[in-house]
């Protein structure tokens, strides 16, 4: 057993299975040729959210334009959400209002980013084809809903990682998103009831499983 | 070796450690043998340093966390308990997680300093864990991209999200269900939180840990 088994197994033996077929999974689909970006061009891209003026390594494009859909999808719950007249209580509606807005944000840097290589907008249904009919209505359905998209995101950042290696750049974008995303799902449960987290260590998942979870959604 | 050279691109970071005097050549320490110098401590290089870097850090919020609820606060309200206590369990479990990891080349134990922190009061001990958190947060996503090993990252992933939860908790009982509770004052305009160096983040954790300790190799 190699040394890096042994320092996931520590965590638990689940998570160390997740990443090591996550990891399978990316390396063979990626030739990994992608080297290290010319870094400059890049940061002036993110600070000034205009596209990245040269294309980005598959590998980073796709990643970054999975991660997009995501913010695409949380983007739209959240304006849907925060419009929808009396269906968030008062006191929560400075935490909604501020989550919508990174959302957001979260679309236009990752667009700034892609340029023209950024996917659009997906269609959505929040409802799932009715099995959240009231999501809008209902602000326990709509909180439930909340919290999915928040833990996915953390999750599917988490499980992406890996392939943002070959530009530090990207990378750290990638993990100042993840932690946000990490904040609203703590509050958005606190907001429940429930306490922010379900252990010490946050799992990762693969990009199929968590389109698996995304799909019932987008129209 | 060529001394001279080397000590050029390395960079000495003390943290704290009021009497003893040290100086890194190379890498290696050479303390005064002042009374802590036993237990100084050079982070190491490259995934070693970084993991020992967080180390360091789980160590400090692991002590603290302990503290708290060893000389719990007055008037600790059972939500306040349940909180507190979760969080000091997970950042056992994450140093005790670094600590296996890094085995024979993991650093001492540090050894802290609260006194700054008034144990008493609620006020003073929940601004001591927003310090804690976001500068956790920071620090590993900063420490993101110095990681070569992907399973190490993914690990180090598995940890920050937990912080940023922590992060949003600790703001919320600070203030219940405010913009800050979502990251308002850590996060930006584009919607990315905080990223730090080990040379920006190891100055603010230096008032917190008596022992002296360097980072020859990190950025």
């Amino acid at each position: 057993m190699s040394n890096t088994s042994t320092i996931l197994g520590e965590i638990e033996p689940e998570l160390a299975d997740t990443i090591v077929q996550g990891r399978r999974e990316l390396f063979t689909r990626y030739a990994r040729a992608g080297g290290i970006l010319a870094s400059a061009p890049l940061v002036l891209a993110l600070a000034s959210n205009q596209a990245f003026g040269q294309a980005l390594p598959k590998q980073i494009e796709d990643t970054l334009n999975f991660a997009l859909t995501l913010e695409y999808l949380e983007a739209a719950f959240y304006e849907a959400g925060n419009k929808s007249r009396g269906l968030i209580p008062s006191k929560y509606r400075t935490v909604f209002r501020t989550i919508g807005q990174h959302e957001t944000a979260h679309v236009q840097l990752l667009q700034g980013v892609l340029g023209n290589a950024a996917v659009s907008a997906p269609g959505v249904d929040f409802t799932a084809g009715g099995q959240y009919a009231d999501v809008f209505d209902n602000f326990d359905t709509f909180l439930t809903l909340s919290q999915t998209f928040e833990d996915l995101g953390v999750a599917a950042y988490k499980g992406q990682a890996g392939n943002l290696m070959s530009s530090g750049e990207v990378l750290t974008v990638a993990l100042q998103i993840h932690s946000v995303e990490a904040r609203h799902a703590s509050e958005v449960r606190r907001i429940g009831l429930k306490l922010g987290w379900d252990g010490a260590f946050d799992k990762p998942l693969s990009k199929s499983a968590v389109l698996a979870a995304a799909t019932p959604f987008l129209a | 070796m060529d001394y001279t050279q080397d000590l050029s691109r390395r960079r000495l970071l003390k943290w704290g450690g009021a009497s003893a005097a040290t100086i890194a050549v190379s890498g290696v320490l050479l303390p005064n043998f002042g009374i802590t110098a036993a237990l100084a401590a050079e982070l190491g290089d490259g995934d070693i340093g970084v993991l020992n870097y967080a180390y360091a850090l789980e160590q400090l919020e692991a002590a603290f966390y302990t503290q708290v609820l060893q000389t719990p606060f007055s008037r600790m309200q059972p939500n306040d308990r349940v909180i507190l206590t979760s969080i000091r369990d997970h950042e056992i479990a994450h140093r005790d997680f670094l600590k296996k990891a890094l085995g024979r080349n993991a650093i001492p134990a540090l050894e802290v300093d609260f006194s700054a922190v008034d144990f008493g009061s609620r006020r003073s001990v929940l601004a001591t864990a927003d310090t804690f958190e976001n500068l956790g947060v920071a620090a590993y996503n900063g420490a993101g991209q110095l990681l070569s090993n992907p399973d190490y990252l993914v690990a180090a992933g598995s940890i920050v999200s937990i912080e940023a939860r922590h992060a949003a908790a600790i703001a919320d009982l600070i203030d219940p269900y405010s913009a800050r509770s979502v990251g308002k004052g850590h996060v930006d305009a584009k919607g990315l939180d905080g990223a730090l160096q080990p040379s920006q983040v190891l100055p603010k954790a230096a008032p917190f840990i008596a022992t002296p300790v360097s980072a020859a190799t990190l950025p």
